[in-house]
């Protein structure tokens, strides 16, 4: 279980209980439903898949690099997705512990952040990823990889661009799912495979897809996106405790897959 | 920058960011406070995610958030709160409301509960106020 050695200095601060949670019971399905659900708590970064699939230690973080992608979209939809994607490419170049890869992710995604208008502080984001590779310093290259999506989510909400969130989370999904399964369809082992089984993950995510303004949600590249969503929702429902098996893990891999595809190449009517 | 530097950094950091996007000068604080704890954490490699969860924690009810976490990992949730909260706690329960083994930490208004999940998928973290008014919590959590 968890080791609390880390505790020693708030130990020194104050009077502490260690042990098991009292809190017993359970809660009913009616309170459960009404708990609260929130972007920046609720759905995982792609830091968080990737180092639960890292356990197994086998992952060639370098074998899922995909090639440069366009970054001259126009349409606003499919830069937000790809945007996601993005940083969760850079996500990968730091676990790979690749700077060079990092500085060119990060050299692209403060490219298809500008052409969405977001805030011009994303600059200084971009030098620092760059000071950070230079320094091998991979775990502040991830908190700053993590600041660098708020600060893009942030700024578009301030920009009234609120329905472009949940495409850059749902970008990052996307990509990180289809590295994960690539990963483990290649070495498979079933400790890893259990970190696919997220149903209510893809749920949440489909519903926020469903919030979006009628217009962005019958451009084509999202219609597509979420009708493959709803798709996808059913090959990740495993039951609590169940294990997919390498089949199982393929058929997430083709669907996030053929979604990756229409998410890069597909140039959506302005 | 060595680690121990960068664990003090990256809290002061996190909460000087919080104050640009608006939260109460409470939920700035209670923040704070739950960083403090995650902190601890951070000693023992886990990694502080750059999200939170504010809001208002009464007597006698459950504060509820959904969370989605992986089968692998290991998780810390840390809460601060303000005063009027005497004492709060963490607990965890999975998705079909079942209350959830963690390892606590408690330490009147700020605590925390750790756990690793064996399966993955929605898991939902309740803040609940043992002492005290009605007051102002926040809750980052950890994983590694």
């Amino acid at each position: 279980m968890i080791r609390l050695a880390g505790l020693g200095a708030i130990v020194l601060a104050g009077g502490i209980l260690v042990g098991a949670g009292a809190e017993t019971g359970h809660i009913p399905a009616d309170q459960l439903a009404k708990a609260a659900r929130t972007d920046s708590i609720s759905i995982p970064t792609p830091g968080e898949l990737f180092a639960a699939l890292e356990k197994s230690g086998k992952t060639n973080w370098a074998g899922q690099y995909r090639g440069p992608i366009p970054v001259t979209y126009r349409n606003r939809a499919q830069i937000a997705l790809n945007l996601g994607g993005l940083i969760a490419d850079g996500f990968i170049a730091v676990q790979a512990k690749d700077g060079q890869q990092i500085k060119n992710i990060g050299s692209d995604i403060i490219k298809l952040a500008k052409a969405l208008g977001v805030s011009e502080k994303l600059l200084g984001r971009g030098n620092s990823i760059n000071d950070f590779a230079e320094n091998s310093e991979w775990d502040t290259l991830q908190e700053e990889l993590e600041a660098t999506q708020n600060e893009v989510k942030s700024s578009m909400q301030s920009h009234a661009d609120q329905d472009l969130v949940i495409l850059v989370t749902l970008g990052g999904w996307i990509r990180g799912t289809q590295v994960v399964t690539s990963a483990i369809v290649q070495n498979y082992d079933e400790r890893s495979a259990k970190v696919l089984r997220q149903p209510a993950l893809v749920h949440f995510m489909q519903s926020k897809i469903n919030e979006i303004s009628p217009e962005l949600r019958n451009e084509p590249l999202v219609k597509e996106v979420s009708n493959e969503l709803g798709k996808i929702e059913k090959l990740v429902s495993f039951p609590p405790g169940k294990t997919p098996d390498i089949e199982e893990v393929r058929k997430v891999n083709e669907a996030v897959g053929k979604m990756m595809e229409e998410i890069e190449n597909k140039e959506a009517p302005r | 920058m060595k680690r121990s530097l960068l664990i003090p950094l990256s809290v002061f950091v996190l909460a000087v960011r919080v104050t640009v996007r608006g939260d109460t000068d409470a939920e700035v604080q209670a923040r704070k406070d739950a960083l403090e704890v995650a902190a601890a954490f951070s000693n023992d490699g886990f990694k502080i995610r750059d999200g939170h969860w504010c809001g208002i924690v009464k007597p006698h009810d459950h504060s509820l958030v959904a969370v989605n976490l992986y089968a692998g990992n290991e998780y810390w949730f840390s809460v601060g709160a303000t005063e009027p909260a005497k004492k709060v706690a963490v607990s965890v329960y999975d998705e079909t409301g079942k209350h959830v083994t963690t390892e606590s930490y408690d330490n009147g208004e700020k605590a925390a509960a750790g756990f690793a999940p064996s399966s993955s998928g929605q898991y939902f973290v309740s803040v609940d106020l043992l002492e005290g008014e009605e007051s102002s919590f926040c809750l980052v959590y950890s994983y590694k």
